[in-house]
């Protein structure tokens, strides 16, 4: 569950990022933020995952409330929202396994565990023989995978993904949303921040559309809200 | 557990430039430090060692006999500052006059009694040799006091020299080595700021991060405390061996290493291992802060 109430960001040089913005989005939901570049789409994830403090307004993220939160308490927090980005980050010393693996690892999992778990969601992801591969050994759509079955290896309950499809080709990007679709199918809350209108309108979901910091449009109809209209 | 100590010695690995750098500044500025601080300590023990040399004669009443010379000595050897003083007869001190001469002649015909009897005293302390030489004087039985104590000052002057300069100087390059040693260290952590900010973002606490770092820098510190050591003894030895080779400077004999062996050991072990612990958990801190 994330609740955004009047949420205001202003960076220290000065630009207004976000400005009064609400959102509610409950679990199980599928999500697309929309937005054209410098809408601050990026802004709002990263006040979510507490990588920046909003200049006001409050925040909620599964259950924490991140103006009271404490700072030892931030990696417990993240821990429940799987994240995503365009440019994957993985670890690239790591060999695909470990990289899932050491997600399992910071909450203390044992090697039991986690070599249960890992083939499980790399074979989710549709990875099944890329473990011991290194990340720089693979293309960009299954290193995109990799990503996704890291946020996904400690069962979130949210994944948020930042323009995941950003750095792939057409196909690519569609196969991506699916996989990000059946995901959302099996119960975990799925935002996807992407201004790549097709790719929106090939699903019927709920999209949020900002524009110079602003929510100007919430709605289930499915469509990305253009610039003109 | 065991993950995050393999991940410490891994890292070393996979990074290995920057450890190898690390290692080998830690290396430079502890055989630097303590080559300079071995020196200035050979040196000293040289100095101090000349200054032992510079001994206080006390002469001794001529008409007293041997039994009634010694027991001036026991009144001596009562001051404060007196470490030793031996006991010289005059028959002595005529046979090591006329060695001293040379021998000779012209010395044949010079009969003990012109020599007195007298005592050699070494001093503890000799910055304070007008004070025990006037307590000498006082002493009955004592009939002259002969004493250096210009040179006994200018010996003081040097070690006071020798010791502010030292330090000055050991202080100076333990500031530069400090700054040398973090900056390395800065430059293998922002090597890994990536790596630390994915960490972040997947919801690793500060510790766990943290955890192979402390193994990594114990390890690094260990490795460099140990290389510098050899390294220093075998320079050291080194330098011995090449100076007692030569004849002329016999004199400046180097103390054998094995006299400071445990304190190089327990100094090098020590350091490497703050610097390379601290050193590392230190530097990481400000890329946590994600
Ligand atoms: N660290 C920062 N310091 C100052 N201003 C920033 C910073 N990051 C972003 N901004 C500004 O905030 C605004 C919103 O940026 P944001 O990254 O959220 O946009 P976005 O919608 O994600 O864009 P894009 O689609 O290009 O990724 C922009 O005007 C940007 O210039
Ligand atoms: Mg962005």
């Amino acid at each position: 569950m994330i609740e955004f109430r009047n949420v205001t960001k202003v960076y220290e040089a000065g630009n207004r990022a976000i400005e009064g913005v609400s959102l509610h989005i409950d679990d199980g939901e599928f999500v697309f933020l929309v937005g054209p570049s410098g809408s601050g789409k990026s802004t709002i994830i990263k006040l979510l995952t507490a990588e920046l403090e909003p200049t006001s307004g409050s925040i909620e993220v599964n259950g924490y409330k991140l103006e009271t939160i404490k700072k030892r308490q931030i990696p417990y927090m993240r821990r429940t929202v799987g994240v995503i980005f365009q440019d994957f980050r993985l670890i690239e010393n790591k060999s695909v396994f470990e990289n899932i693996a050491y997600g399992m690892r910071i909450v203390g999992a044992s090697s039991r565990e986690i070599t249960a778990r890992v083939p499980y969601v790399l074979d989710l992801v549709g990875l099944e023989n890329r473990g011991r591969r290194l990340p720089h050994e693979l293309s960009g759509g299954e290193q995109q995978r990799v990503a996704i079955a890291r946020a996904l290896v400690n069962n979130p309950a949210m994944i948020v993904a930042d323009e995941p499809t950003g750095n792939l080709d057409p196909q690519r990007s569609y196969e991506i949303m699916m996989l990000l679709e059946s995901i959302n199918a099996l119960g975990t809350t799925v935002m996807v921040v992407t201004h790549e209108q097709e790719l929106v309108n090939r699903f019927t979901k709920r999209v949020i559309a900002i524009k110079d910091g602003r929510v100007i449009n919430d709605g289930m109809d499915g469509y990305y809200i253009n610039e003109e209209t | 557990m065991g993950y995050l100590f393999k991940e410490g010695v891994r890292n070393m690995y996979t990074h290995g430039f920057m450890s190898f750098a690390a290692v080998c500044v830690t290396v430079a500025c502890l055989v630097i430090i303590s080559s300079f601080s071995l020196l200035i300590y050979n040196l000293s023990i040289f100095v101090s060692d000349m200054e032992q040399q510079n001994r206080v004669l006390a002469y001794v009443e001529e008409t007293y006999d041997t039994a009634e010379a010694k027991s001036v000595g026991s009144r001596i050897n009562l001051l404060k500052n007196v470490r030793e003083a031996v006991f010289i007869s005059r028959e002595e001190a005529g046979e090591r006059f006329i060695r001293q001469e040379g021998g000779g002649e012209a010395y044949e015909g010079i009969d003990s009694s012109t020599f007195r009897d007298r005592f050699e005293i070494t001093l503890e302390d000799n910055s304070k040799m007008d004070e025990t030489v006037t307590a000498l004087e006082q002493i009955q039985g004592v009939v002259k006091v002969r004493a250096r104590s210009e040179l006994a000052k200018g010996f003081t002057t040097i070690q006071k020299v020798l010791n502010l300069a030292s330090a000055a100087i050991i202080v100076v390059l333990l500031v530069v080595s400090l700054f040398m040693i973090s900056n390395t260290i800065k430059l293998a952590m922002y090597d890994r700021r990536d790596e630390i900010a994915i960490m972040k973002m997947i919801g690793a606490t500060n510790r766990f991060i943290r955890f192979p770092y402390f193994v990594e820098g114990f390890v690094i510190g260990s490795i460099s405390g140990a290389v510098a050591f050899f390294l220093e003894w075998g320079l050291y030895d080194f330098l011995d061996k090449r100076i007692s080779e030569v004849q002329s400077l016999q004199l400046l004999k180097l103390v054998p290493f094995e006299q400071v062996l445990l304190l190089t050991a327990v100094t090098f072990g020590a350091v490497g291992l703050f610097v390379g612990v601290f050193g590392s958990v230190m530097s990481i801190r400000k890329f946590l802060d994600v």
